[in-house]
């Protein structure tokens, strides 16, 4: 008798397989995430579009950003995949503090951690005064800077993606490398590695969207001059201040590189779980 | 837990829904004597003093400000921002607002002048703007779209000095906290930031005759989709009046260090 009516009931949620109090909220999410980027589609001047985003100051700008997103990436990778490591296997003290702290820039608003930077790495700052005043070297207004504000702003999509799948790596398998005598050197390129290779790629391409896409730490603390440490958001926003419709072309170019990057990646490592 | 969540979300759907509309609760409380006003950066410190002689000749009045880059509340303005008055550094951003009829006849209420910026103590030694063409300087100008910008670039042309800054900011405050910083080894800015900055910062004066004026005219903003406010539209044509003909604003702005706008 119960079991009967149980079943029933599970036939019927199975049929009707979105229930309405999910799909009317769902389908309203998904409108407004995708109308302003039609809005943006709609509204590009595309007679104008050729002679606009071929432009000297549109492709030094592009060619910056591609720089200095894929070196903030690399630098990324080069800490982030161990720090994450370090989380992973709560190898230092306080792994829950830590876990936190290494977040905060993903939390904080970029402008914050632009001042922030300031603070720390500005020519009167914590470490970059000692590095101004014995070295001359500056931060502020390099290409250098705009790294280190992307990297800062990026590196925690990095870490926490990658933490996600060191953790749930089965121990097994490298305790298995390590019986037949691997080194931990071996162990972690040719096991770990290799197991949280969808995680890690996941991770890099949230890392270089994040970073491609900076505007606000990268505006404060590397300030704005064309090939140098003007990117194509920072483009965009100089561009609205003067013409709206070079803005709008160059937010286009930004959008079809991201989207043709997660496009391309999709098919190899971006699938969903459940296929 | 979930009932935790439930409340949460309640919780947060009233301060949400009612923070987009905040006519809804307690509405009949006060009459409609709230004016914003959308203003340059560069008026941040004076306008508010301004506000406050106005509110005390006309009580019951509410002044809430938007201080930005030119452009960029121009840009506000011409998108339909709620907003009942703007007042711009320069008549070429303003005559985008007349020209599309979104601001009515706007009038000159001060002038203003550049400066060069230089943190406490002057360490790059700056004296003249021919200081400025010495290679290694960290110089920062606004960038020329907005009226800053366009000044600094003016005066560059006008003394046929051949800078190049190591950036260009998007907000003459911006630009004025990386010098008081010390992040720049000077900046242009207007005699009236500088001014306004006190003993953080020093300047070195441009002589008149290499020096440029700048124009700051202000305007009541056009209201098409609410054409029978009248009462907003006097109100704000009343503050416009007051910024540009009162004695009272006339000695504060010349207190903040604004020419005069005849």
């Amino acid at each position: 008798m119960v079991s009967r009516s149980l079943g029933k009931n599970v036939d019927k949620l199975r049929r009707q397989r979105s229930p309405l109090f999910l799909l009317i909220p769902g389908i309203i999410a998904l409108v407004f995430l995708l109308i302003p980027l039609i809005a943006l589609i709609a509204q590009t001047p595309w007679e104008a579009f050729p002679r606009i985003i071929s432009s000297p100051e549109a492709l030094e700008a592009l060619r910056l950003s591609l720089i200095t997103s894929l070196v903030a990436t690399g630098f990324a990778a080069v800490f982030g995949i161990p720090m994450a490591w370090l989380l992973a296997r709560e190898a230092l003290p306080f792994t829950g503090l830590l876990r936190a702290l290494v977040i905060v820039p993903l939390l904080l608003p970029p402008v914050v951690s632009g001042v922030a930077l300031l603070e720390a790495l500005g020519r009167r700052g914590l470490v970059g005064g000692f590095l101004y005043n014995n070295f001359g070297i500056t931060f502020p207004f390099t290409t250098v800077g705009v790294v280190i504000a992307t990297t800062f702003v990026a590196m925690p999509f990095l870490i926490i993606t990658l933490e996600g799948g060191f953790r749930s790596l089965h121990r097994r398998y490298e305790d298995a490398a390590a019986t037949l005598g691997a080194s931990h050197r071996r162990i972690f390129f040719r096991v770990t590695m290799p197991m949280v290779a969808p995680a890690a790629v996941a991770g890099l391409v949230l890392c270089w969207a994040r970073a491609l896409g900076e505007f606000g730490a990268t505006i404060t603390f590397a300030g704005n001059f064309p090939g140098v440490t003007q990117t194509m958001p920072l483009a965009v926003y100089t561009a609205l201040e003067s013409d709206r419709s070079v803005a709008i072309a160059l937010s286009l170019v930004l959008l079809v590189v991201s989207v043709g990057v997660l496009v391309a990646l999709r098919g190899r490592y971006l699938q969903s779980r459940a296929s | 837990m979930n009932k935790v969540l439930r409340v949460f979300v309640a919780v947060a759907l009233v301060v949400g829904l009612s923070a987009l509309f905040p006519g809804a609760s307690g509405a009949a409380t006060k009459p409609n004597t709230e004016l914003t006003v959308s203003a340059a950066a560069s008026l941040t410190d004076v306008f508010p003093v301004i506000a406050a002689a106005f509110i005390k000749r006309y009580p019951d009045t509410e002044i809430k400000f938007n201080f930005a880059g030119s452009s960029t509340i121009m840009n506000q303005v011409m998108a339909g921002a709620p907003v009942d008055v703007v007042a711009t550094a320069s008549e070429s951003t303003m005559q985008i607002g007349v020209d599309s009829k979104q601001v009515l006849r706007p009038l000159i209420f001060a002038r203003n002048s550049m400066a060069i910026a230089v943190p406490a103590g002057n360490p790059a030694n700056i004296k003249s703007l021919a200081d400025l063409e010495r290679g290694g300087l960290f110089l920062g100008v606004c960038d020329p779209v907005i009226p800053c910008g366009a000044a600094a670039v003016e005066i560059f042309a006008k003394n046929k000095l051949n800078i190049t800054p190591v950036t260009r900011e998007l907000d003459v405050r911006a630009l004025l906290g990386k010098v008081i910083s010390g992040d720049l080894d000077a900046g242009i800015v207007y005699i009236t930031d500088v001014k306004a900055a006190g003993s953080q910062v020093e300047f070195v004066e441009i002589p008149v005759k290499e020096n440029v004026m700048t124009t700051y005219p202000i305007a009541t903003v056009t209201d098409p989709e609410n054409v029978g406010d009248k009462q907003n539209t006097e109100l704000s044509n009343r503050f416009v009046n007051f910024v540009r003909f009162s004695t009272t604003s006339q000695a504060i702005l010349r207190a903040f260090g604004f020419a005069k706008p005849w």
